[in-house]
């Protein structure tokens, strides 16, 4: 016991040495550093034990023995795992992820280029998401039992449960073909697709930069189904959580004071419990947001949507693993990142966090 | 709240505003939606794979050509004529005056000579195309140069069946790249390799406009091609992998061609009359590898009673629905001396009385590696359904395309069932990986199909190389007939099918050229009405 407290004090003492925001801004930057080394080892090592030959995605199946034994010394992959690695990361400390085999870029350059279009789609995705899917939960919950509740729990189970392949393509068959009420796979109409220089590679933004109307709504036209069926999915989730952070805070005392007091249910409901299940709901869409960062390949598969997802799966099926690793960078960063904005959110959000 | 449903409102009828203009693709402009995804280098020296040889097709020209209708025509394309000397060891070719690359500078011998050299020195994976007939970095420059501004001679090393050579030449390692443009971007003497990757430096009827990995290609026009310029005056083809989506993106008019259909949107495709359908036999070869290390496959009994087993016909026609022809010799349709006989049907009884005399009437069990593909599966669950019949348990291990792959170069499979597809338009090409067989150890060095399925193909080795030295085309054809005579017979491989491609276009497009290999498929002479 007192051996316990010793130790505290002594952390705290030590604490108090590293002082103020450089302190806390090393320890950070420390643990973030550690993070993404073992991030890196697992994804060098998993990638490593698969039973792919990464030389055959360089040469192909029939190049000639010499041909790939060569390649297979100019990839390292002759010399020993640690080796590898290694060198792997000294050469990632000085920003280099080295080049794709499969696209013959740099990692980098190959990442500028697909994450913006997964973060697009889930940007908008989740959205989406968020607007329709708190209302229909608070909605349900106000309605528990009744046939609005039912309703948009049979909605929530179904955009759990449904495959997201059928989900796209019956999506296209009736919006796409049936309806023409939106554009079909793709970012932009192929012919659309060398007119844009990739500024930022949000093609919503480009376009606007670009300044051409025809093609933003263009773009707006092949963007709306794809994100809208993901949407459907964190939709579903977020309304489900929403339902029932909502009937637990409905049956508080604190709920029932407000009552006694008068205060209409209207104020109650939207600002009294939704102002404390948001809290919560913040950890539940930034996570729900977060995995739709990594790209949904299934998705882009459907649309042709050429995003982290896709990139990252060929990457690995080809044993790809400079492109794999630095794939796994940016779902790491991106993974912290949302934690970090959550994370202020909630002190935004809960007064009691602020202190 | 108030805004909040009113923000609804507005959304909603945002979102149910038909926002895509119905638009067809411009009349000079081809749109593809093609799976592409496989292209890891646009430069002519490495290109190996199916699409990327589909681009260097279209946008480089090599030497000479072939006609896509009846390959045993050779013709001249950069070369105006050629000339083999009396002992066949010396080939002179005249080129043609007044062709200018992408760039402007003029197409000379010298960057013919240089292309073919560079293919030699930069010894990526298509280079022993050239390399077999002798030329090796040191000697290369000696062997292949150009004498003067329209000449080239290339010395090759043995007396080859001229056929043998000239094919060759028609590969995409033949393609014609431009001298100075490419040194211009030489980086520690990579004679421009690093640069070419991902650029261009042609003369072909299309140069490169842009080309994003795993998104899209796109080409222009090359309005002063020597051959008449195209009528297209840009091709884009988009990457599209999921058949479904390019049957609907075809069906809706939004790309003119569809390229990788199958079965299913096939069957869609077929009753829509804004639609046809383009079909071309190709060189690749569907088979089942069958390791001699397996002491069950290792039985020639055996062997022949799985010829026996296969539903050739239900495969073919169902599964594969018009996209491949029974075929069992190991040469395709359409090559010199290829064997179009196929001897084997499904036949239960006589495969059972086979396993019978094997000692084997119980039948026995056994693995296949398979590619985890609609197709592939298909074709794998039809297999075993007919081999139960004959009392062997195939189990069928999925896995994906390189995971499979990498096992069965590494000899670990029992049974591989696998896609084999000729590397230029030459019978050795597939004489000397099925019936050619050098060393059978664990740590050959040269690894062909053969070697992979631990078949020590004996005297067919010699009679292979023989083959290659045969001047007179009629023998020569002879010698491959014999040659497939008896891999059919004994060998380790069941080969059951010729691919067939496919091109799903609107019915407007007109003059897309399908060869029997994917770099002569041709859009030069597109023209839409």
């Amino acid at each position: 016991m007192s051996a316990v407290t010793r130790k505290n004090r002594d952390g705290r003492k030590r604490a108090r040495l590293i002082s103020g925001k450089a302190g806390s801004l090393l320890r950070i930057v420390f643990s973030l550093a550690i993070t993404f080394f073992g991030l890196l080892l697992v994804t060098f090592l998993i990638g490593r034990v698969l039973p792919i030959d990464p030389v055959l995605a360089a040469v192909g199946d029939r190049a000639p023995q010499d041909v790939y034994d060569r390649v297979r010394e100019e990839m390292g992959l002759n010399l020993p795992l640690w080796q590898q690695f290694f060198i792997y990361i000294s050469n990632v400390v000085q920003g280099d992820f080295g080049q794709s085999v499969l696209t013959a870029n740099p990692v980098i350059e190959d990442i500028k280029r697909v994450f913006p279009a997964t973060l697009e789609l889930a940007t908008l995705a989740t959205f989406i998401g968020v607007v329709l899917g708190i209302p229909a939960g608070v909605f349900a919950a106000i309605n528990k039992g009744k046939w609005p509740d039912h309703v948009v729990r049979v909605i929530g189970l179904a955009g759990y449960s449904m495959p997201i392949f059928w989900l796209g393509l019956m999506g296209l068959l009736v919006f796409y073909m049936k309806l023409d009420w939106v554009a079909g796979p793709g970012r932009l109409d192929a012919f659309y697709i060398d007119f844009i220089e990739p500024t930022t590679g949000l093609m919503l933004i480009d376009t606007l930069i670009e300044g051409d109307m025809d093609l933003f709504w263009n773009a707006v036209s092949h963007i709306i189904l794809p994100a809208s069926i993901l949407a459907y999915f964190s939709l579903a989730y977020i309304a489900r959580m929403t339902r029932s952070f909502m009937l637990e805070q409905l049956s508080q005392e604190y709920i029932l004071t407000a009552r006694v007091k008068g205060i209409s249910e209207h104020r109650i409901i939207w600002r009294h419990a939704l102002g404390n299940v948001m809290v919560p709901l913040v950890t539940v869409i930034a996570l729900s947001y977060a995995n739709l960062l990594e790209g949904s390949v299934l998705t882009e598969i459907i649309f042709a949507w050429p995003g982290l997802g896709l990139y990252i799966t060929n990457s690995l099926l080809n044993a790809d693993m400079n492109a794999v690793l630095g794939g796994t960078v940016v779902v790491g960063a991106v993974f912290i990142g949302v934690n970090m904005l959550s994370d202020v959110l909630y002190r935004l959000l809960d007064p009691r966090a602020r202190r | 709240m108030r805004k909040l449903i009113a923000g609804l409102v507005m959304g909603t009828a945002l979102a149910t505003m038909p926002l895509a203009a119905q638009a067809e693709t411009p009349k000079n402009a081809l749109v593809m939606a093609f799976a592409i995804d496989d292209i890891i280098t646009l430069d002519p020296a490495q290109i190996f794979e199916f699409s990327g040889a589909e681009y260097a097709g279209n946008t480089y020209d090599r030497l000479i050509g072939f006609d896509n209708d009846d390959v045993s025509k050779i013709h001249g394309v950069i070369a105006e004529s050629w000339d083999v000397s009396e002992d066949g060891k010396t080939f002179t070719f005249k080129i043609r005056d007044g062709i200018k690359f992408a760039s402007g500078n003029d197409l000379t011998a010298e960057d013919a000579a240089f292309s073919l050299q560079r293919v030699i020195l930069l010894d990526q994976s298509p280079a022993f195309i050239l390399g077999q007939f002798g030329f090796t970095p040191e000697n290369v420059k000696d062997k292949i140069r150009a004498v003067d501004d329209s000449t080239l001679v290339m010395e090759v090393d043995k007396p080859y069946a001229p056929s043998f050579v000239l094919y060759c030449l028609t590969a995409g390692v033949g393609a014609v790249v431009d001298k100075e443009e490419v040194l211009a971007h030489e980086v520690d003497g990579d004679l421009g390799h690093e640069w070419l990757k991902t650029n261009y430096a042609g003369s072909g009827p299309f140069k490169l406009n842009k080309w994003t990995a795993g998104e899209s290609l796109s080409l222009t026009a090359n309005d002063d091609y020597w051959d008449g310029a195209p009528e297209m005056k840009r091709v884009i083809i988009r990457n599209v992998k999921e058949a479904a989506a390019q049957q609907l993106l075809l069906q809706k008019g939004d790309i003119d061609i569809a390229r990788n259909l199958e079965a299913d949107q096939l069957a869609a495709v077929k009753d829509d009359a804004n639609i046809k359908l383009l079909s071309k036999g190709k060189g690749a070869l569907w088979y089942l590898g069958l390791s001699q290390k397996n002491e069950y496959l290792s039985n020639p009994k055996v062997r022949e009673a799985l010829k026996y087993l296969v539903d050739y016909k239900g495969i073919s026609e169902t599964i594969l629905a018009g996209r491949s022809q029974i075929h069992q010799g190991f040469l395709p349709e359409g090559f010199l001396g290829a064997y179009n006989e196929n001897p084997y049907s499904l036949d239960i009884e006589k495969a059972k009385s086979l396993l019978a005399e094997a000692g084997l009437a119980d039948g026995f069990s056994v693995t296949m590696d398979t590619r985890n593909t609609t197709s592939i599966m298909a074709m794998a669950q039809s297999i075993q359904a007919t081999w139960a019949q004959a009392g062997i348990n195939l189990e069928i291990i999925p896995g994906d395309g390189k995971q499979t792959l990498t096992k069965y170069r590494a000899r670990q499979h029992d049974i591989y069932i696998g896609r084999w597809g000729p590397d230029y338009q030459d019978p050795h090409t597939n004489a000397s990986t099925f019936a050619w067989n050098p060393d059978n150890s664990d740590d050959a060095t040269a690894k062909p199909l053969a070697w992979r399925n631990a078949w020590d193909a004996g005297d067919l080795t010699a009679q292979t190389d023989a083959a290659t030295l045969e001047r007179d085309d009629a023998k020569r054809a002879a010698m491959y007939v014999d040659l497939q005579k008896k891999v059919l017979a004994d060998g380790p491989f069941v080969i059951m099918f010729q691919e067939t491609e496919i091109a799903s276009m609107r019915g407007n497009v007109n003059n897309f050229v399908l060869g029997p290999s994917f770099d002569n498929n041709y859009y030069r002479f597109v023209t839409k009405d």
